[in-house]
């Protein structure tokens, strides 16, 4: 029942007690996959901060209670739990754990303390493939020291009671006992580039192909849509650029070390309108994305970056993988596939339409 | 559609070439009177298989070859949409016009097909066993045929034998066979080619449907041989340099030109065992031209040793510098089981899998012979073919008919009849012939309209293009597509980028040296660019030496692109125009992925 978890000191029957992104990191460590550094608060640490009071009880009362139609209501009491949340002290071994866990970290990365972390919610409910709703919970960036570091795992606990969740547990019929969550952790990644890779083509299923997107800086510009990223479309199998799109990429997340946080600024003429990638680099982030699936068994939706601050070709940086949900589900309705000389046939009747 | 290429009634000869049109037979030449149903008809220039002028013998090949293509389109196999290829010369170039079939005559063709072709389909190999019989028996019989030069009395055997016959019969007789027996051979050349590349093709599209947007090279690497007869000469020369290493005659093979080399070799043990392979190599494999097979001018290995020997020589320079010279032949099958089974993955459903095996599998039975037909037609008959007709040069430049042997191919094939007959009326009656008094003014006239034709290039297409391009031939034999042809009419003048045919992936950049004749290929330096029209297998040995290829004609089953995806280059096809845009020691960059083709530095 430890309250926290390294990636790399995990075993699969302690995934459960990482939630969909921790577990996904820990067993992504264990593959010698490249993800960055970090720990797990676990859902026990979460768990036993919500049984050492009546906490649980309150809240548990406080959300069944919502009218999730009246929407001003549903506001205020969601306020209204995530200050419950904020408010309460940590068990002491909770506490304890984590701090020493950042300490650790911080030594692990080569620094004495204050190594700037991503702090993020990984809940039970979340990640599972047909119930997405990744981006729910929230992601802190750029946390440094232990006090704050402690103080964002509980806005991530908090988190789990944003109107917008509460909401849509209630939609999707996830019974608000089941809802338990596990926090991440993780060494900051100075992105120089970052994006999405998907291992599959999303506009026509086609599982030969990667499509990356990627932009200057944080991923955090690719994912929340506020820049038209560059589109890459790969051939998986020959590793071989299909299709490049680049864009004109305004602005770009980037780390301010100074005053610790993440500055949004926009990108310099000259660099908006390059690539964000080299060809070398689409490669490289193609050649991890299929040793991703292959672990996986499945196709995947891969969040990763260019660490500016590692050499080149040791700067991939995996930040979570998931399962890609759309064509994974969909069943196949082809048109009969004609074979032997029917096939020879209809190919000499219409080579054009066969070569699209 | 309104754009339109030029009628070929409106591209007119070069200054000096106005009398083009007789040097060809009549039906191979656009006549006057037919002008409204020749410009209804879209024809392209075939450049990638004659891209010089044709002497008139010359025009043999392309007419015997789309004949028999044809013949099996429309006759034989009864393919349904599409009958063989209409053809012209124009100017000096040849040019190709598919013949489709009308809508209405489809259906019932359909059966006739299925029947024909399945049956060659399902019984593939017994019938390539018995090509191969045919083939090497037609070639046994050119090989049997000789021309020599008129004895001054007939012999007396034939007299006590009461033949009856003279010598010049069977000198027409002989001509007339060799004539017969180069017809036969390409009629066989087609006999398996246009199913080999339907089948090909059913794999592509199926690919190309299910992994939209897959490389070209990812199906071609996955439908190649690996042990291809085309790659054999080369490997017996790798495998010479490896045996002069061996036997310890590796200094004496490249300190010396051929002749002095076989004569020191002779002087020992080692030497002569060495001389015995290379004797052993020579038939057929040097029977291997660095043309394409298709020109009177084009040289064999067999005839010039010392080509081979050169590059033997540089193979062995390379195994003495512990250079392993071997094809990567495991790491070839290694990667092409990898690429086969990736996409493979990738298919949705078991039915999607079992289509791919089924026609993955159809396509590896049939591919072979595509690659192969090549040693045994182009090079290996052809080679024998052109050999005995330089014979009846010799004989007739002997007789006084010609200054040059060469000459002899200035007269379309009928007209040597006429010469025989010259020739052997002369020394029947006892008086000289007319040919060597009358032929010199005639040869220097039609020498100077050839030469004057070769003054300007083909143009890439002639009338108004089909909207879009459907004929399976035309995308199967020529790569050509309704964004080739559309290209050709926009073709751009940015002249430091070329884009061609992504034959052989890779990026480098380097120093470019243009080749214009493989009797120039001497000057290929370690390290460079070669930039041609068009490459043939036989230059396989120069591909250890060179970084990329870029070529001006030929897609991604062209012999460059073959070679170059071997050798691990890159390589850029059907570029139209690297020679003439690219200058020898320009600074390039050839992008083999994306088949592009960057002028970083004017020389």
């Amino acid at each position: 029942m430890k309250p926290t978890l390294f990636f790399d000191e995990t075993t699969p029957a302690e995934y459960p007690v990482l939630g969909g992104k921790g577990a996904s990191l820990a067993s992504m460590s264990a593959a010698r996959l490249p993800v960055p550094v970090g720990f797990c608060v676990t859902t026990h640490a979460y768990s036993a901060f919500l049984h050492a009071s009546d906490l649980f009880d309150t809240i548990l009362g406080l959300v069944n209670g919502i009218d999730c139609t009246d929407i001003a209501g549903l506001d205020r009491q969601s306020a209204a739990i995530r200050q419950l949340l904020l408010d309460k002290p940590l068990p002491a071994d909770v506490d304890a754990a984590i701090r020493a866990s950042y300490r650790k970290l911080c030594s692990m990365a080569g620094m004495d303390a204050d190594l700037p972390v991503a702090v993020r919610s990984s809940a039970t409910a979340e990640d599972l493939p047909d119930a997405s709703f990744a981006g729910q919970q929230d992601t802190y960036l750029w946390v440094v020291g232990e006090d704050e570091v402690i103080d964002h795992v509980r806005r991530c606990w908090a988190s789990l009671y944003t109107s917008r969740a509460i909401n849509y547990r209630r939609n999707q019929g996830i019974p608000e006992d089941d809802v338990l969550m596990c926090v991440v952790v993780q060494k900051m990644v100075n992105a120089r580039t970052a994006g999405v890779a998907m291992t599959l083509n999303p506009t026509n299923g086609d599982r030969s192909k990667i499509v990356i997107d990627a932009s200057w800086g944080l991923g955090e510009a690719v994912v929340s849509g506020e820049v038209t990223p560059d589109h890459f479309l790969v051939d998986k199998v020959m590793l071989e650029i299909v299709k490049a799109t680049i864009h004109v990429k305004t602005i770009e997340h980037v780390p301010d070390r100074i005053n610790r946080r993440v500055l949004t600024r926009e990108v310099e003429a000259g660099r908006a309108e390059k690539p964000s990638l080299t060809e070398e680099e689409v490669k490289a982030v193609c050649r991890i994305a299929k040793t991703i699936e292959k672990h996986y068994g499945c196709p995947q939706d891969i969040e990763w970056a260019l660490d500016a601050d590692l050499p080149a070709g040791q700067n991939f940086t995996l930040l979570q993988s998931r399962p890609e949900t759309v064509w994974s589900q969909k069943k196949t309705t082809q048109t009969p596939i004609k074979t032997g000389m029917e096939g020879i046939l209809s190919t000499l009747m219409n080579p054009l339409a066969s070569k699209r | 559609m309104s754009q339109k290429f030029v009628s070929p009634y409106d591209h007119h000869a070069p200054a000096g070439a106005e009398d083009w049109k007789a040097l060809y037979p009549y039906y191979m030449v656009f006549q006057d009177n037919l002008r409204e149903s020749e410009e209804a008809k879209f024809f392209f220039c075939d450049s990638q298989h004659w891209p010089n002028v044709f002497k008139p013998f010359d025009a043999i090949t392309v007419e015997f070859a789309v004949k028999c293509l044809g013949q099996y389109n429309t006759r034989q196999w009864l393919i349904p949409p599409a009958n063989g290829i209409d053809f012209k010369i124009h100017n000096g170039y040849c040019y190709m016009s598919p013949v489709g079939v009308s809508p209405e005559l489809i259906p019932d063709r359909v059966p006739q097909f299925l029947e024909r072709a399945g049956f060659y389909f399902q019984n593939w190999n017994d019938l390539l066993d018995n090509w191969h019989r045919k083939v090497k028996g037609v070639i046994d019989e050119m090989e049997s045929v000789t021309f020599e030069t008129l004895p001054e009395v007939v012999d007396i055997e034939w007299v006590k034998g009461g033949v009856g016959l003279d010598p010049t019969y069977h000198l027409i007789h002989n001509y007339n066979k060799m004539i017969d027996l180069c017809y036969k051979t390409w009629m066989y050349h087609f006999e398996f080619l246009n199913l080999g590349y339907a089948a090909y093709l059913d794999f592509f599209g199926f690919c190309k449907e299910s992994f939209p947007g897959i490389p070209d090279l990812s199906i071609a690497k996955m439908v190649q041989g690996i042990d291809v007869d085309l790659f054999r000469p080369d490997d017996e020369l790798r495998k010479l340099a490896k045996l002069a290493v061996e036997l310890g005659v590796a200094d004496t093979i490249r300190e010396n030109d051929l002749d002095g080399a076989l004569t020191a070799l002779a002087a020992t043990d080692a030497g002569r065992q060495w001389v015995a392979a290379w004797e052993a190599a020579k038939y057929p494999w040097f029977n291997f031209t660095t043309g394409n097979g298709f020109y009177s001018s084009d040289k064999y290995w067999i005839e010039h040793l010392h080509i081979p020997f050169g590059y033997v020589q540089d193979y062995t320079a390379k195994v003495v510098a512990g250079e392993n010279i071997d094809r990567p032949t495991e790491a070839i099958a290694a990667e092409r089981d990898r690429i086969t089974e990736e996409y493979r993955d990738s298919l949705p459903s078991e039915e999607a899998q079992a289509a791919f095996d089924g026609k993955l599998g159809l396509a590896r039975v049939v591919f072979p012979y595509v690659e192969n037909h090549n040693f045994y037609i182009e090079h290996w008959a052809m080679s024998v073919f052109w050999r005995k007709m330089r014979q009846l040069s010799d004989v007739l430049t002997d007789a006084g008919f010609f200054a040059d042997p060469q000459d002899m191919f200035y007269f379309r094939r009928e007209e040597i009849l006429n010469l025989l007959f010259d020739y052997g009326r002369g020394w029947a009656m006892g008086v000289p012939s007319i040919g060597p008094s009358y032929l010199p003014a005639e040869v220097a006239r039609r020498k100077k309209i050839v030469d004057a034709l070769a003054t300007a290039p083909p143009k890439p297409a002639f009338n108004e293009p089909p909207a879009v391009v459907t004929e399976p031939f035309t995308i199967m034999l020529w790569g050509i597509t309704t964004e080739s042809v559309q290209g050709w009419l926009s073709s751009s003048d940015n002249t430091n980028q070329l884009k061609g045919m992504a034959a052989s992936p890779g990026t480098v950049e380097g120093v470019a040296r243009v080749i214009y004749s493989p009797d120039d290929l001497g000057l290929l330096q370690d390290g460079e660019i070669l930039i041609t029209r068009v490459t043939a297998p036989s230059w396989a040995p120069v591909f250890g030496k060179i970084k990329a290829t870029v070529t001006d004609i030929g897609g991604m089953m062209s012999h460059a692109a073959i070679v170059c995806r071997e050798y691990g280059l890159p390589a850029v096809t059907g570029t139209g125009s690297a020679t003439t845009t690219i200058k020898t020691g320009d600074r390039i960059r050839v992008n083999g992925a994306m088949g592009e083709v960057t002028i970083l530095e004017a020389a």
